[in-house]
């Protein structure tokens, strides 16, 4: 078992690369990112870790600096935020098709203009069909615990793909949270030496990233979808054993009074705890029958998963924190609103965007979220099925 | 494990795989070489852009299969050894 | 110095691949690998080398090769080269192969400036090449800042107000030698002893490495295919492209053109330049004159010789 230790998210990040055995970070600071890339160079500086840290002039050059040391069979560590994340965006695409397991934290934050340095999730949406796994972590134990998950998915056999793990900018990053770390043996144990299938090698010489005609782009294509579909068992295989070691069992969500709600809320990131602590206090103290529904895996999307948490509830209420200008949902409502038609799902859906850069999340807002959707379950008409929470409770 | 013929991230495994591809199609003139008057100085070998040189003991020959007739060895021999010829 | 009879037999830029007849840069590639001195990775971002050699499943590489993007060589190889200082460092692998960059002046010195620009204040230990046919000839001849003064291309057309690119050329190794680095040099096919040297020297050298080649392209500088090594002969006998190195920011002149013949001759064979020989563009000749008698003068000077 570990141990306990007050950390920042950022630093907990951090904390978790270094246990790692990451052979290469590469970054470039952005708020509100910055304290990770200190901590990892302070670790570097202090001999604590024979990590190379290659601290670069641009995002782009970040990403493609960790896809040159991933093609080359290294562990490789990056980080971001926001304009970065999208100054990455072709890089992305590029680290993903060409299979490079490489691990990358978001600390999300709204994109310019106009500039504002706090929590959205616009940054990681901008960039959601990059063909890497994607989660979110409530709090600083789980961003913790998803950077040295996410080495592992990453390097399965079966995946082979990068994986992002996003924690709420300032609301996690810059907030100190009691978390409990591993040993550094149980992290090793845990995460034995990446063994990658292809590598750079002088004594082999493989051609990689080379071009592909439409008769094999598409299979290219597939094959990454493939592997991100596989990546979905691993996830919760690589949850259950993280759980065995740590008593913090994972998996692709967490319901919480589900069994019986009516009502659920469903959110991803620093939000959900939110959401599970009002719908806790007004089941218990009010016996409402309301529900909190957090995604960990946003991707892949866990359809099967969703489909039977969500059996039971009759008004659904998809928080997306980031807009999606013009269209009928916000990405994470388009999902759950696209899985109601795969799956035939009968339940009323509304979606709000709420918390844009930075604005505020609070129990009394959640509150009166549950109690909209209890009034719509009893056959009320909400006052509007889509819109900004401020505007419509 | 994938129902897709092709190597995952799009690697090609073996080099030099483009043997497979004979440039020689391309070529609407050839070079002939005059062994007599080639004194094996290499100028053409290095300046190939095909790779469609071979060296032999004593002087050159070229290797149609690629050569895409480009007419850089003819003009840079220096004993004229190698006249461009129209492909028949 | 090498003579042709020591250079390796062996292939390492496989026939078969798919460059232009006469194609200049795959000459510079030819000659690049030639000269290698161990095991090696190359790197090159987006760009005519990179699309007539990688055709999946079909490569020209004779050595491990990898393409990742456009503007990202210099980054992409940072990376191979950090992770092999650290698999030497654990002991995971013992030998450190030379990391080269082979990539096209649009590559260089446009999308990839900043990229390069890092990874030599980065200090790492690779050899940047740049082979340089002056435009995007991959995407159909657009101007690139390598472009020369009055060169037509498909974006700096010779118009009836504008006469083809009204800029000058960027100056690539001032930029380079601008980050101190141990070693820079200009480079062209037709003086192929002069370039394996050249990129010898630059691997011999630790640290962050540049070399600028000369590659003429038939297709976009508008000659004939059997004249590509002529054309790169002619750049350097009259002085618009002068061969030099810098050596710890030391000048030194690699060929001497006592006797330089007239720009023209260079320009006329090209019909990029065609529109420059009427009446009304004559003087721009006359302004490619100027500009490259004050070039060598300043080479000169910088090379501590006197004209």
């Amino acid at each position: 078992m570990g141990r306990r230790i007050g950390l920042m998210g950022d630093e907990a990040v951090a904390y978790a690369v270094k246990q790692c055995d990451v052979g290469l970070v590469s970054a470039y600071p952005i708020t509100p990112q910055t304290i990770m890339v200190e901590r990892i160079s302070e670790y570097v500086a202090n001999g604590e870790i024979d990590t190379e840290f290659v601290c670069v002039e641009s995002e782009h050059s970040a990403l493609s600096v960790c896809v040159g040391a991933s093609l080359s069979g290294l562990r490789v560590f990056t980080a971001t935020a926001s304009q970065g994340l999208a100054l990455m965006h072709e890089v992305l695409y590029a680290a993903s098709g060409l299979r490079c397991p490489i691990v990358m934290a978001v600390a999300n934050r709204a994109l310019s203009a106009p500039l504002n340095i706090h929590c959205d999730h616009s940054d990681m949406m901008g960039s959601r069909d990059c063909g890497w796994v994607q989660v979110f972590a409530e709090n600083v134990q789980e961003a913790y615990d998803w950077v040295i998950q996410a080495f592992k998915i990453a390097e399965h056999p079966d995946v082979q793909l990068p994986t992002v793990v996003n924690l709420d900018g300032f609301t996690l990053t810059h907030c100190m949270e009691d978390v409990e770390v591993l040993e550094d043996e149980d992290v090793k144990k845990f995460l034995p030496p990446r063994k990658p299938i292809y590598w750079v090698d002088p004594k082999q010489p493989m051609t990689f990233g080379a071009w592909a005609m439409p008769n094999y782009y598409y299979k290219f294509k597939l094959q990454q979808q493939e592997a991100i579909m596989r990546s979905l068992r691993v996830v919760k295989e690589v949850g259950e054993e993280f759980g065995k070691l740590t008593g913090r069992r994972y998996d692709t969500l967490y319901g919480y009074g589900l069994e019986d709600a009516e009502v659920a809320v469903l959110s991803m990131g620093s939000t959900s705890g939110t959401i599970r602590y009002t719908a806790r206090r007004l089941r218990e103290s009010d016996g409402l029958k309301v529900g909190a529904l957090k995604l960990w895996l946003f991707r892949p999307f866990p359809e099967e998963d969703l489909v039977s948490a969500l059996e039971k509830v009759k008004v659904l209420i998809v928080l997306d924190r980031a807009l999606s200008p013009g269209a009928v949902f916000g990405p994470l409502g388009s999902d759950i609103a696209s899985l109601m038609v795969k799956h035939g799902l009968d339940f009323k859906l509304l979606n709000y965007t709420y918390g844009l850069g930075g604005d505020e999340v609070t129990p009394e807002m959640a509150e009166k979220l549950f109690k909209l959707g209890l009034k719509v379950a009893e056959g009320a008409k909400p006052p509007s099925l889509t819109g900004y929470v401020r505007e419509v409770v | 494990m994938s129902k897709y013929d092709v190597v995952m991230g799009a690697v090609i495994t073996k080099p030099r795989t483009s043997l497979e591809n004979k440039t020689g199609s391309w070529r609407t003139r050839r070079p002939v070489v005059d062994v007599e008057k080639c004194v094996n100085c290499l100028l053409c070998w290095i300046y190939c852009p095909d790779s469609a040189i071979i060296r032999l003991e004593d002087h050159i020959a070229i290797n149609y299969d690629y050569c895409k007739g480009c007419g850089i060895c003819a003009e840079e021999c220096p004993r004229k050894a190698i006249t461009m010829v129209e492909e028949g | 110095m090498v003579t042709l009879k020591q250079l390796p037999v062996e292939e390492l830029w496989g026939p078969g691949h798919n460059a232009c007849a006469g194609c200049g840069s795959s000459i510079a590639v030819k000659m690049i690998l030639k000269a290698l001195r161990g095991p090696t990775v190359v790197v090159s971002p987006t760009g005519c080398v990179e699309v007539v050699s990688s055709s999946y499943p079909q490569t020209a590489w004779g050595v491990p090769w990898v393409h990742v993007l456009f503007e990202n060589a210099a980054a992409v190889a940072s990376g191979i080269e950090a992770a092999y200082k650290y698999m030497v460092k654990k002991g995971i692998t013992n030998e450190k192969p030379d990391v080269i960059v082979i990539a096209g002046d649009g590559g260089t010195f446009d999308i990839g400036l900043q990229a390069l620009s890092g990874a030599l204040e980065r200090w790492h230990d690779f050899l940047y090449i740049c082979y340089d046919n002056e435009a995007y000839m991959n995407t159909g001849i657009q101007r690139s800042s390598a472009t020369p003064k009055g060169a037509w291309t498909t974006t700096s057309p010779a118009g009836k107000v504008i006469p083809g690119k009204p800029e000058w050329k960027k100056d690539l190794i001032g930029i380079a030698v601008a980050h101190g680095i141990p070693y820079a040099a200009t480079a062209t096919i037709a003086y192929w002893n002069d370039l394996i040297t050249k990129v010898r020297k630059a691997l011999e050298v630790e640290g962050p490495t540049v070399l600028h080649v000369l590659a003429p392209c038939p297709l976009g500088w508008r000659f004939d295919p059997s004249k590509t090594v002529e054309i790169s002969r002619l750049a350097v006998q009259t002085r618009y492209f002068p061969l030099y190195e810098v050596e710890n920011g030391v000048y030194k002149l690699s060929v001497k053109v006592s006797r330089p013949k007239p720009v023209e001759e260079f320009l006329r064979p090209q019909r990029r330049f065609r529109h420059l020989f009427t009446p009304e563009n004559r003087h721009i000749i006359e302004e490619i004159q100027k500009n490259i008698d004050e070039g060598w003068e300043r080479l000169l000077k910088r090379c501590g010789l006197k004209s």
